[in-house]
């Protein structure tokens, strides 16, 4: 039942297809194109206001509104998991007015709209990832003037980022972003890449899949293509690296995967399982297993 | 084995159900009518028209019904619906010297052309609980003359400018760009920053405003005027070719006279700050002014040092719904990022290996 994929339900007449007009839609895919022909950059939207708060995944789900065909079929996770509150949330909401088929499978989307992972399991060139953003510009909290930041971008001056993470070096002995890890796209610009651990950047590079990203409240869109080089910032001398846990899944016993770390009782007895919970899933009916 | 506690769709639905209860209340006292609200809470309306811009008096009135009185709830609502109507034409330009005035203030003449009216207003009210109203029951209300007559009201600064002693404001006959439909870019021209104000916060605008009279940004206000009243909203169908009234929107407009500019070439004047918004809405409009005056500073070669005179800081902050959503989303999981920072502050720790918090304690 988990991981079933539903059959395409009736569409609410009340509203457009997927809820924004058509011209809103074009004016979307127009950004669309011009954010595919220049990985990474961030073109300025015409953002509408959703019936969802902003800081919910109102960029997010702008795209995957946009991009939408009625044989589509939508995956949506939140942290990874498919039955959290907000991912439901979404997930129901085009399923009303789009009246599309949904699942909790990874390979059977076509469409996958995320906030903060990418899922564990490879995708495919006929997949397509929605990211929901927050905060697009990953210069902001070094350079809080858009006007600054722009020039910046444009004049490929990003010294201060490198700046930023040695200082990080030289205060912690590492770099301390864990997370929206900075990257370079396609040896050009510099993308924040949604706020997923850096665990998941390495997914980003040379994927088969075309990844969208939508900032509902900043009004801006980007892209990266399908096969396309995404780097994490780094140093010679301090490597990216990706988070490694020390534990397995108690549910699947998997090593590889992102794991959340549950608390079970007051004295602080710790769990960690997948946080990809169709990953989880799909490896307990292979019959693998924790403990 | 633990399961994580993750929402479902029940308890999505089961959250919706207790919320239409406690929106309710006690079932045993009437319902709340739309039209109750519109008629008896029309400065809430006022409100929510203003921030959620749109001219709706019983759409605004219904949010605030659904949203239990939550009105920056009811402005979200409000501006969701908003989003889904069609442009059919963009009005004229609203005439304010020609309106139908119900209340009328000038703090810089003693007297002026039309007069001054007080009209509704907690002005000079004592802020005493009326105990009375605990009672229900009619209230008779004062009786107004009938079509009492109303004196043409030119626009105070209007006076000024005949004199040459305020700048003047030129309609550049540029196209206007709706901040609605195109995303707002910096710098942010002076149309695209006070539709931004219009619909921005009263609380924020109110408070930054405040903080230009406290010397972050000064430049030395006075409410040169503040009108209330009924205008005439016409469009020009292209079919047409000339214009046709539409109909009425009650609307407050403020204009502040601020600290005049100069130079060599160029004798002082005094410079404006403008505020408009829907229905009655007196701090709303006089926020708006001082901090669209506030923003003129580089217009004005002023040194800008202030929040308020910060057109990104300002224009970014001022929508209470995009920062109510953004302040709100944090109640949203961030398992996998605190669970990256929590990886990275243990790895950040074990360098030093001091002993545990809970062993020095001792428990």
């Amino acid at each position: 039942m988990n991981a079933a994929t539903q059959p395409r339900p009736g569409r609410d007449e009340a509203y457009n297809f997927a809820y924004l007009d058509e011209q809103t839609k074009r004016m979307i895919r127009r950004g669309l194109l011009k954010a595919v022909a220049i990985p990474g950059y961030q073109v300025p939207f015409g953002g509408r206001e959703m019936p969802l708060p902003y800081g919910w995944g109102t960029g997010g789900m702008q795209l995957t509104a946009a991009i939408l065909g009625a044989d589509d079929v939508l995956k949506v996770t939140d942290q990874g998991a498919d039955d959290t509150t907000n991912a439901v949330s979404i997930r129901r909401f085009f399923a009303r007015t789009a009246g599309v088929a949904t699942t909790e499978r990874t390979p059977e989307a076509t469409i996958i709209q995320t906030r903060h992972r990418i899922p564990e399991m490879p995708l495919s060139a006929d997949q397509i990832m929605v990211y929901q953003v927050p905060n697009p510009e990953p210069l902001r909290f070094i350079e809080p003037l858009e006007t600054e930041t722009r020039t910046m971008h444009a004049l490929n001056d990003y010294g201060v980022m490198h700046v930023k993470l040695y200082e990080d070096i030289a205060t912690f002995g590492h770099i301390a972003t864990a997370y929206a890890y900075p990257v370079t796209v396609n040896d050009r610009y510099v993308m924040d890449p949604s706020p997923i651990p850096k665990f998941d950047n390495p997914k980003l590079d040379m994927s088969p899949a075309l990844m969208l990203f939508g900032a509902g409240r900043e009004k801006r869109l980007y892209a990266v293509p399908p096969y396309t080089r995404v780097s994490s910032l780094d140093f010679e001398d301090h490597p990216f690296q990706v988070q490694k846990w020390e534990h397995n899944c108690a549910i699947c016993g998997s090593h590889e995967s992102f794991l959340d770390e549950l608390i079970l009782d007051d004295q602080g007895t710790q769990s960690f399982v997948c946080s990809d919970s169709d990953y989880c899933a799909q490896r307990v009916l292979q019959g693998e297993n924790g403990q | 084995m633990y399961v994580a506690v993750k929402g479902g769709e029940q308890a999505i639905d089961n959250a919706h159900k207790v919320l239409a209860k406690k929106r309710r209340g006690d079932t045993s006292i009437a319902e709340l009518g739309v039209e109750q609200i519109r008629q008896q809470l029309p400065l809430a309306v006022a409100r929510v028209m203003t921030e959620g811009s749109l001219y709706d008096e019983q759409l605004a009135a219904l949010a605030i019904k659904q949203a239990a009185g939550d009105l920056v709830e009811a402005i979200f609502l409000l501006r969701a619906y908003r989003t889904t109507l069609p442009r059919f034409t963009a009005s004229l330009p609203i005439d304010t010297g020609d309106m139908l005035l119900s209340r009328r203030l000038s703090a810089t003449f003693k007297d002026v052309p039309g007069g001054q009216l007080l009209g509704p207003t907690f002005d000079y009210t004592h802020r005493l609980l009326d105990f009375s109203l605990l009672a229900e029951g009619e209230y008779p209300g004062p009786q107004l003359p009938e079509k009492a007559a109303l004196e043409p009201c030119p626009r105070v600064l209007g006076l000024l400018a005949k004199e040459g002693l305020i700048k003047q404001e030129a309609d550049t006959g540029e196209a206007i760009a709706d901040i609605t439909r195109e995303p707002l870019e910096y710098p942010a021209s002076r149309a695209q920053r006070l539709q931004a104000l219009a619909r921005g916060d009263e609380g924020f605008l109110l408070a930054l405003g405040y903080s230009t009279q406290r010397g972050y940004g000064r430049n030395h206000p006075f409410a040169g005027e503040i009108r209330i009243g009924e205008v005439d909203v016409w469009i020009e169908p292209e079919e047409l070719g000339f214009p046709i009234a539409i109909g009425a929107i009650e609307i407050t407009e403020c204009e502040m006279v601020n600290q005049f500019v100069g130079s060599a070439s160029e004798p002082a004047q005094f410079t404006r700050g403008y505020g408009l918004a829907f229905g009655h809405a007196e701090r709303k409009a006089m926020g708006m002014a001082l901090v669209d005056r506030s923003l003129r500073a580089e217009e004005y070669a002023e040194e800008i040092m202030s929040p308020a005179q910060q057109q990104e800081f300002v224009l970014a902050h001022c929508d209470n719904v995009e920062a109510a959503g953004f302040v709100s989303h944090l109640k949203l999981p961030h398992y996998v990022d605190f669970q990256s920072e929590l990886e990275l502050i243990r790895k950040l720790r074990k360098p030093f290996k001091g002993p545990t918090p809970s062993q020095e304690t001792g428990q």
